[in-house]
């Protein structure tokens, strides 16, 4: 038996190993998703990747790929709940996409867009939340940040310097960074780091760089999420 | 200056960042918090990171990286503990303290704040003060308490009865009514072989014990037959469900057995070490547990070839939680065994494969272990004749609420809710909440209904509501408990429980509409089908099953037939009225009842 499964009636191939959502993306074929990246092991924890497998929902990128597996993805009621997801990311923090040096950029509002969601629905939550601008070269706006540990990984996996943790506990869960101050000047960090290119949102940014490439040509201004279909075109141009 | 109190422990604990979560519950035990000095400290002893340490801190609420004032007062906010008055007394003590609820007084003498159930339901209201428990609070209890608290009198010359915490065991079957002679169960084992000793707990059909009901024999199987360099043993003693306290009394009074069923389980996978999970609101039991090991390593029963069985040297840890529901989660236990936050690992793989320290764990509840000594002294045949056919044994219920007799029933598999009910005393009931606010909502048409995986499965909760009682209310302080409780890791749980309890208490404040329902039970399939864990998948539970049955308490709070907005602008004007000392009308925008604050 070959080494395939269905994914919405197509066949997709996947190496032994692979998660469904490596071997999707691989095929061509776009799962939303916020916290996996295609350069870090499965993590797990926005859920926008949940699919239907043989009738059972679970986050597709930390299960496996079987032979035979039947996946459904695209189909409203799991849309559907996906745009609630993503609506709970931005009334948890304080997002102003008009605003935002990385709006046309950011994965979030691309997701946003690709699920069709117009309003964020639930009551915003308005949490005070800082900027960190201490750091010479970067900012550090925790207001946008949906908490997918991408930077904790690059920095700790790649990086080999920690700058980053999860601290907290439920809604109260934020972005730590290793420094005594907390704050990010007091820390190795730097341009270089792949943990400075990995953020899906606006919490890291350059310095003086506004407006580089104007609104209406960015990233997902020229095609939508679906069609880069994983995360590594938006995160390189940053 | 934090070098003094500090290299003392780390050298007890062999400068092991795993045991980072017991090195920092000492050092705050002696220094009142975790000082941000203590921490660099702590990075250059050990090699880890500040933020290591700081992550870790900041996930356990029993943990403080600012002062949390030299009396930490913390009442426990179970609706069992509601229903006996424990805000009332809570809002007392503010006022003759003179702080604020949940701040820590201008001279950092004390803080005065809620937490969740501390596993003394059967003798509320209860309280921790700097960790040690108080029960059965009154207004008079509470008044000496302020004026011990005032006078900053040591926890040691307070009244001992304060600290008393009572058994109230009521009904004994074969487990808590057997005599127990500490090394029987193993010296039966030893007659019968590791393999042996597996195919009589798969006999008796024993099942865990912690409510999901898992057959204890193919555990103990699959890990001894799962390659590894060591295999482990865990005691899930984080007895965090609301209403639960069994474990407590097992502990307190009957800890040789269970010991004795982490060593049977131990010398069945063939592992060396055992370690127990207490859960932090049962400080007060370390150091008797600890003196109990200490007689079992005396006797023998731990340690080096024990009782004389060449090559079997097994020896047990205490590892203390510090306040985190999640970790009863098996998984998140042992990132919290690790010396981690309390995460839920992706699984598979699963700990019996891939556990502590990504060795073969059994992780097993305090329940389950003591049973298995019954299975090895008596044999699985006889345990699997008790109880039904599905569910072998006895069940520890903790039983709590609207009843007379309060404590602790062992019954066998299969009774009824019915006959509980009438065993401790209630009368004019009107719905069991089975296994806590994860569990079951058991309506009075129901009673008849049976305590058995066949029918109600239970961690042993069982609270009983009479006439008297708002389910909604019941329902909305399950719902606060999830989400003061939620990880935080996946979005729909850490974001979807707030988002409940928002909604929740808008109703309770009479500003709901059938939307606002609508809204609730949208949220609830969003929880069950995409959260990570059990926790995410069972904070929907008390009010799925509420809204089921008990319809006209949410009902009749839908005041307002359409849209009612989110934002009510006399509310909003709350915080100025506080600072101005002002509730006169003049200070309202309108006349309308004020609701309390989300």
């Amino acid at each position: 038996m070959s080494n395939t499964f269905t994914l919405d009636g197509k066949e997709i191939p996947f190496q032994d190993g692979q998660t469904v959502i490596q071997a999707a993306l691989d095929a061509g074929v776009y799962i939303p998703h916020l916290c996996h990246h295609p350069d870090f092991p499965p993590h797990g924890s926005c859920k926008l990747c949940t699919v239907k497998i043989n009738g059972r929902q679970t986050a597709s990128c930390t299960m496996k790929a079987q032979a035979g597996m039947v996946v459904e993805s695209n189909i409203d009621e799991l849309n559907d709940e996906r745009r609630a997801l993503t609506q709970m990311l931005f009334v948890e923090g304080n997002h102003f996409c008009p605003s935002c040096e990385k709006s046309g950029n950011c994965q979030l509002q691309a997701t946003a867009y690709q699920l069709h969601m117009l309003t964020p629905h639930f009551d915003h939550f308005y949490p005070n939340r800082p900027v960190d601008a201490s750091h010479p070269d970067y900012l550090l706006d925790t207001n946008r940040c949906i908490l997918c540990s991408l930077c904790v990984r690059a920095s700790r996996d790649v990086d080999g310097k920690n700058v980053f943790a999860l601290g907290g506990r439920g809604i109260k869960t934020h972005l730590l960074v290793n420094a005594k101050s907390h704050r990010l000047g007091d820390t190795d960090f730097s341009g270089e780091d792949k943990a400075a290119n990995v953020c899906p949102v606006g919490v890291i940014l350059k310095k003086r760089q506004g407006f580089a490439v104007p609104i209406g040509q960015r990233t997902f201004d020229i095609k939508p999420a679906s069609e880069y279909v994983d995360s590594r075109m938006p995160t390189k141009e940053v | 200056m934090h070098s003094a109190y500090i290299d003392p422990i780390l050298e007890r604990y062999g400068h092991n960042p795993t045991k980072l979560m017991q090195i920092l519950r000492e050092m705050q035990e002696h220094f009142g918090y975790i000082h941000s000095d203590a921490i660099d400290h702590l990075v250059a002893r050990l090699g880890i990171l500040r933020t290591q340490v700081e992550s870790v801190a900041g996930f356990y609420e029993f943990f403080y990286l600012h002062p949390p004032g030299r009396y930490r007062i913390l009442f426990s906010d179970n609706i069992t503990d509601r229903m006996l008055g424990n805000m009332d007394l809570l809002e007392q003590m503010c006022r003759q303290l003179w702080i604020e609820h949940g701040k820590v007084s201008e001279d950092g003498l004390v803080s005065v704040d809620t937490t969740s159930c501390t596993g003394m339901c059967d003798q509320g209201p209860a309280l921790l003060v700097n960790g040690r428990t108080v029960t059965r609070l009154t207004m008079d209890r509470v008044e000496v308490i302020c004026e011990l608290v005032r006078n900053e009198i040591p926890l040691e010359q307070w009244p001992a009865e304060f600290f008393q915490v009572e058994e109230n065991i009521r009904r004994k079957d074969v487990l808590l009514g057997s005599e127990f002679q500490p090394g029987a169960a193993l010296r039966a084992a030893f007659a019968l072989g590791p393999q042996a000793l597996i195919d009589e707990v798969k006999t008796a059909n024993l099942r865990g014990r912690g409510g999901a009901g898992f057959t204890t024999g193919l555990k103990w199987e699959g890990c001894r037959n799962a390659p590894g360099q060591a295999h482990y043993v865990v005691c899930n003693a984080d007895e965090g469900e609301p209403g639960t306290f069994k474990d407590r009394v097992l502990l307190a009074s009957y800890a040789d057995r269970v010991f004795e069923g982490m060593t049977l389980c131990g010398y069945a996978i063939g592992a060396q070490l055992g370690m127990l999970y207490l859960r932090g609101e049962y400080r007060y039991l370390l150091e008797p547990l600890q003196a109990v090991l200490e007689n079992r390593r005396r006797a023998n029963l731990l340690g080096g070839n024990i009782l004389g069985q060449a090559g079997f040297d097994f020896d047990i840890e205490i590892h203390l939680g510090a306040g985190a529901y999640i970790c009863g989660e098996e998984s998140a236990l042992i990132e919290s065994l690790e010396g981690k936050r309390g995460t839920p690992r992706n699984r598979p793989p699963f700990p019996v494969t891939h556990g502590y320290l990504n060795q073969p764990t059994v992780v097993n509840n305090v329940e389950t272990f003591a049973a298995g000594t019954l299975i090895a002294e008596r044999g699985g045949a006889w345990y699997a004749g008790l109880g039904t056919g599905k569910s072998a044994g006895t069940k520890l219920l903790s039983v709590s609420g609207d009843c007379t007799q309060p404590g602790i029933y062992e019954y066998p598999f299969g009774v009824t809710v019915a006959q509980v009910l009438e065993d401790c005393g209630a009368v004019n009931s009107q719905a069991v909440q089975v296994s806590g606010p994860s569990g079951v909502c058991v309506s009075a048409a129901e009673f008849e209904r049976r305590i058995a995986f066949e029918d109600i499965p239970t961690a042993g909760a069982f609270m009983v509501f009479d006439h008297s009682r708002d389910m909604f209310e019941v329902a909305r302080n399950f719902v606060q408990f999830f989400a003061h409780e939620s990880c935080g890791f996946c979005t729909p749980c850490r974001v979807g429980t707030s988002l409940l309890r928002n909604l929740m208490d808008k109703l309770h404040n009479g500003h709901g509409s059938p939307y606002d329902f609508e809204e609730i039970k949208r949220l609830n399939v969003l929880l069950q089908s995409m959260s990570h864990c059990g926790l995410g998948h069972s904070a929907c539970n008390p009010v799925l099953d509420t809204i089921a049955k008990f319809g006209p308490a949410y009902e009749k709070r839908l005041q307002h037939r359409d849209f009612t907005p989110a934002f009510d602008l006399d509310w909003a004007l709350a915080p100025a009225r506080r600072s101005t000392g002002r509730d006169d009308s003049a200070a309202h925008l309108h006349d309308e009842a004020i609701g309390e604050q989300p």
